[in-house]
Order: C-alpha cells, then sequence, then structure tokens
C-alpha cells in the first residue's frame, strides 16, 4: 500500500511521464480511499491549468 | 495611423510592469528580464498587428517575451547547476515533515481540502497575486526548473539536458515544487474561499 507522501509523488510524476501499469493500479487504489489524496490529485490539474493560462497571458 | 500608435505606446506602458513581473519571475535575474522585456517592446512597436482589446494585446506581448525568456534559457541553462538544486533541498524537506508523518500520511491538520472553482478564481486579479507570491516563495532554483516545464512548456527530457541533471532528479525537483506551490495556494487563497 502507497503512503500519502509516495503517492504525492506519482501524482507529480504523472504530469511528467507515463506511468507503468502498477503505478497506475497502486495510485488508483490510494487515491480511491484516500480524500486528502484526491483532493491532491485534482489539485495538480488546477496547478496545470493555472501555469498554462499565466504562461499565455491570459490573466485578468 | 498617428493615433493608433499612441495608443499602442500607452498600452505598452500600461503593460509593462507585468511583462516585466513575468520576467523576473522567470528568469531571477532583474538585468536579464530588463533585457527580455526591452527586446519584447522593441519588437511590439514594430510589429503592425492590430488589437481589438488589451488583454489580446497582452497575449500577444506575453508570447513575445516568453520566446525571449526560452532563449535566454536555452543559452544559459547550464548555470542552474545540480549543485545549486541540492541547496534548496533542505527547506524543502522541512515542508514535507510538517506535512506528513513518521508513516508518510497526511498530518489531520495538512491533509489537502477541496478547491472550491477555480476557474472563478481566475478570473480574478487578486488569485493571480498570489499565485505570483507563491511561485516567488519557491526555492530559486525548484522554481526555474518548474516554470521552465509549466509555464514555458519545455519537455521534461530538455530541461534534463538544459540544466544537466538526471529525469529523476528532474521529477524529484518537480514534485518539491507541486508540492510547495499547492500548499501554498491552499494557505493563502483556497483554504479561505472554502464556505
Amino acid at each position: 500500500m502507497l503512503s500519502c507522501r509516495q503517492a504525492t509523488e506519482l501524482m507529480s510524476q504523472e504530469q511528467d511521464r507515463p506511468l507503468s501499469l502498477a503505478e497506475r493500479i497502486a495510485l488508483r487504489l490510494h487515491v480511491w480511499i484516500c480524500a486528502g489524496c484526491n483532493n491532491y490529485r485534482r489539485q495538480m490539474t488546477v496547478l496545470r491549468a493555472a501555469c498554462r493560462r499565466f504562461g499565455s497571458g491570459g490573466t485578468p | 495611423m498617428r493615433s493608433m500608435e499612441l495608443d499602442r505606446q500607452t498600452e505598452l506602458n500600461a503593460l509593462r510592469p507585468d511583462l516585466l513581473r513575468f520576467a523576473r519571475l522567470q528568469l531571477r535575474d532583474a538585468a536579464a528580464a530588463e533585457d527580455a522585456v526591452q527586446e519584447t517592446l522593441l519588437a511590439a512597436l514594430t510589429g503592425s498587428h492590430r488589437f481589438e482589446s488589451r488583454s489580446s494585446y497582452k497575449t500577444w506581448l506575453i508570447a513575445i517575451l516568453r520566446n525571449k525568456i526560452i532563449d535566454i534559457i536555452r543559452g544559459q541553462g547550464r548555470e542552474v547547476a545540480a549543485t545549486s538544486l541540492a541547496d534548496d533541498e533542505a527547506g524543502d524537506d522541512l515542508l514535507a515533515e510538517t506535512l506528513f508523518d513518521q508513516r508518510g500520511h497526511w498530518q489531520a491538520a495538512t491533509q489537502p481540502g477541496r478547491w472550491a472553482d477555480p476557474d472563478a478564481s481566475f478570473e480574478q486579479k487578486q488569485f493571480w497575486a498570489v499565485f505570483e507570491a507563491c511561485l516567488d516563495h519557491l526555492p530559486e532554483k525548484t522554481a526555474r526548473v518548474f516554470m521552465m516545464r509549466e509555464v514555458l512548456g519545455f519537455e521534461t527530457a530538455e530541461i534534463c539536458k538544459e540544466i544537466g541533471i538526471s529525469s529523476s532528479n528532474c521529477w524529484v525537483v518537480l514534485h518539491r515544487a507541486r508540492l510547495g506551490l499547492r500548499t501554498c495556494l491552499e494557505a493563502r487563497w483556497f483554504a479561505g474561499a472554502e464556505a
């Protein structure tokens, strides 16, 4: 079972490289039962969207 | 048309502080940032595009500036050597120690929350002030690697090559940056926004 700390590492790395099948399964299981990491994963998506917007001058 | 030129000059002056802040965040070097902005303004003044709004003008200017910044970084990437990245590590590990317990689980007080309506936040000037402050708050080299990846759109492989670090090292740095940035945003923006 992944710890939250390990899960956050994988949730970062999935933004930078394709995860292996084993990693994807371990992460999916963890996020399914862990509300904090579930939120963290959404936050990663928000960070990426924010950075894209910031980098394209689309800020108000 | 003379009046058109005058308008653009006014807009440029109004947007210049935004451009300079953007360049300083990416480059963390006031002189290099100033150069990048000067070159952008020069390119902008000689261009003949027309713009209907300040926001589309800003988008165009940022695109020019981004390319200038990418050129500068490609020319000097190795200055962000692996050794100076190591200097950032101590502070970052400290953050992880406060977020996770010994078994690597979230501490009760630091469990990530649900961020309410990020799209609405993106429309607020104040959010972006906090966002910039949080980027600025990251350790310098960590921030540079992160912004190369997420703001300037480099592929991870190219970052590794430019900076001369291994892929796994690169992933560690990016992870630390994301952990730091989301922690800062949650504390300084989203925690307050949650009902």
